[in-house]
């Protein structure tokens, strides 16, 4: 602009000033390898800093040495030793807690009664940590895998509730009105406009219930668990073992990882018809 | 099959928004209702369809519904009521599904509404890829599908941009020529009420009372854009309501 100024300012006093622009900005992208790059920027720091004894190799083991813990935990088979029986308990007490949080909030959506009773209960229970109820639940469901699903499905339960009756709530009335004026019964009103209707809530809510879930999962197994990535941690933990206890702490942020993904791919599925 | 409104009043709490409304509506005419905003039109059809309950008064259906219909009395929205995640083809198999018919059947129907409406290639599309325009075309092919006795159209071109209203009244008019079909259309446009409308019928400010009634006797196949005749007609229907559409909107919203 300015050398126009210079060059041509007569021309420019008829043509005035470009109008600055200022509409960019507030609205994010995802740009994928930046996420990556975050990632290996952090790694890179730490194994350079324990390398050079910057950071003490008590402050943070060496991500190098966590890598090996993980080959050794991999070819010794104890891998899968203790991933089988905690992703079970993961996929069961979530399916249990997720199944009938999206049952209760569809009610508490639909009906006022329910409504009335049950969201300040839920309200009621939602801030309880889970954690401390464990002792309770292992007298309630035994020592066993009963209490370590009920745990996982209790933490589970409140967050889908809330999710789901929220969603339900945001269904466009005038979608449901449409459905009653041609003569739709109540359950595939329910069926078919309610429940594809409130799906986006419901689905970003399961983002949430499920990371809780892996939370509970080493809470879980803090009681009467041989095998199982929350024992493993802990019992890492109590030795002060770095090295297994980032090992294990890597499993858990990469199932973390996984289960957002695939609730990714079903959103894909599901919600194409978003835009 | 006719409509009759008998005596309809409505007030919510001490609030008064209709007094005393009796209305014919005849089988094969189209009856359209004009008023200032806020006078109630829209409740009004609500009222018609079962949607909500006057608080005095009653609305009759004389006669039998016709041979095959599945719902008598069905609405035309104007946010259109699409359903997102359904296909065109799915949106009509939606007030299908409920009486039973699937299928081949239910291909033949959607078929056959899909081509009244001109949107045979659509069938597959998503609402979301459709304009306005063709998203209520596709409302009309879904109402068409149930065969009503009585269409129910609650201001179904005014969510449209002028161009694509003047299409889709030409359409309705097409429509309404090959089958003459009973509506009732509540309209703020005056427009659109002396171009479809065999009765016009003027509402007052709140609360809502009948203040005339206009006949309009011109074919509506006759009838252009631009018509002399039309205009007048729809000069005198301003006349009628200017003051109380200017003291409407002067009027603070208590609702």
């Amino acid at each position: 602009m300015s050398d126009t100024t210079i060059s041509t300012p007569a021309e420019t006093a008829g043509k005035g000033r470009t109008v600055a622009f200022r509409g960019g900005g507030f609205a994010p992208k995802s740009h994928r390898w930046v996420g990556a790059a975050v990632f290996v920027f952090l790694i890179l720091i730490a194994e350079w800093g324990t390398r050079t004894g910057w950071i003490s190799s008590l402050t943070l083991p060496k991500p190098s040495d966590v890598l090996e813990t993980f080959k050794e935990l991999y070819t010794s088979g104890l891998l899968f030793k203790h991933l089988g029986p905690s992703l079970s308990r993961l996929a069961i007490g979530a399916i249990i807690g997720v199944s009938l949080g999206i049952s209760v909030g569809i009610l508490i959506g639909l009906f006022s009664y329910i409504r009335s009773g049950l969201v300040p209960l839920v309200a009621a229970i939602f801030p309880i940590p889970k954690i401390a109820l464990l002792p309770l639940f292992v007298i309630w469901f035994g020592i066993g895998e009963g209490s370590k699903y009920a745990l996982i499905a209790f933490g589970t339960f409140t967050p889908t509730v809330v999710a789901t009756y929220g969603a339900v709530d945001n269904v466009d009335r005038s979608l449901i009105r449409m459905g009653q004026s041609f003569g739709l019964s109540w359950f595939s009103i329910v069926r078919k406009i309610v429940l594809p209707g409130a799906m986006p809530g419901i689905l970003s809510g399961m983002r949430i219930s499920l990371a809780i879930a892996i939370i509970l999962l080493v809470a879980a197994e803090m009681l009467g668990a041989e095998y199982g990535i929350g024992a493993y941690i802990l019992e890492a933990g109590s030795l002060y073992d770095l090295e297994r206890l980032f090992a294990g702490v890597v499993i858990l942020s990469l199932l973390g990882v996984i289960t957002s993904g695939v609730i990714g791919l079903i959103e894909r599925r599901l919600l194409g018809w978003r835009s | 099959m006719d409509i009759r409104l008998d005596g309809i009043s409505h007030s919510y709490d001490d609030f008064e928004v209709m007094r005393d409304i009796s209305l014919h509506i005849e089988s094969g005419q189209i009856v359209c209702i004009v008023g200032p905003s806020g006078c109630g039109k829209s409740t009004l059809l609500r009222f018609i369809g079962g949607l909500e309950r006057p608080s005095k008064g009653r609305v009759y259906q004389l006669g039998e519904p016709p041979e095959g219909c599945l719902n008598p009395l069905t609405y035309i929205f104007q946010d259109f009521a699409l359903l997102p995640w359904r296909s065109v083809a799915g949106n009509i198999s939606l007030v299908l599904e409920d009486h039973g018919i699937r299928g081949a059947r239910a291909k033949g129907i959607i078929d056959d509404v899909l081509a009244r409406t001109k949107l045979s290639e659509f069938g597959n599309a998503l609402p979301k890829q459709l304009s306005g325009g063709m998203k209520q075309r596709v409302a009309i092919a879904r109402a068409l599908a149930v065969n009503p006795a009585v269409m129910l159209m609650d201001e179904p071109l005014s969510a449209l941009d002028a161009q694509t209203r003047e299409l889709l009244m030409d359409d309705l008019v097409d429509l309404w020529v090959r089958q003459p079909f009973t509506a009732v259309y509540v309209t703020h446009n005056l427009a659109e009420a002396v171009r479809l409308g065999h009765k016009v019928v003027v509402l007052s400010r709140r609360p809502g009372q009948i203040r005339e009634v206009v006949e309009i006797d011109k074919p509506l196949q006759e009838r252009n854009f631009g018509d002399p005749e039309l205009d007048a007609q729809q000069k005198h229907l301003w006349e009628l309501m200017r003051d109380e559409a200017r003291a409407a909107d002067a009027e603070l919203i208590n609702v």
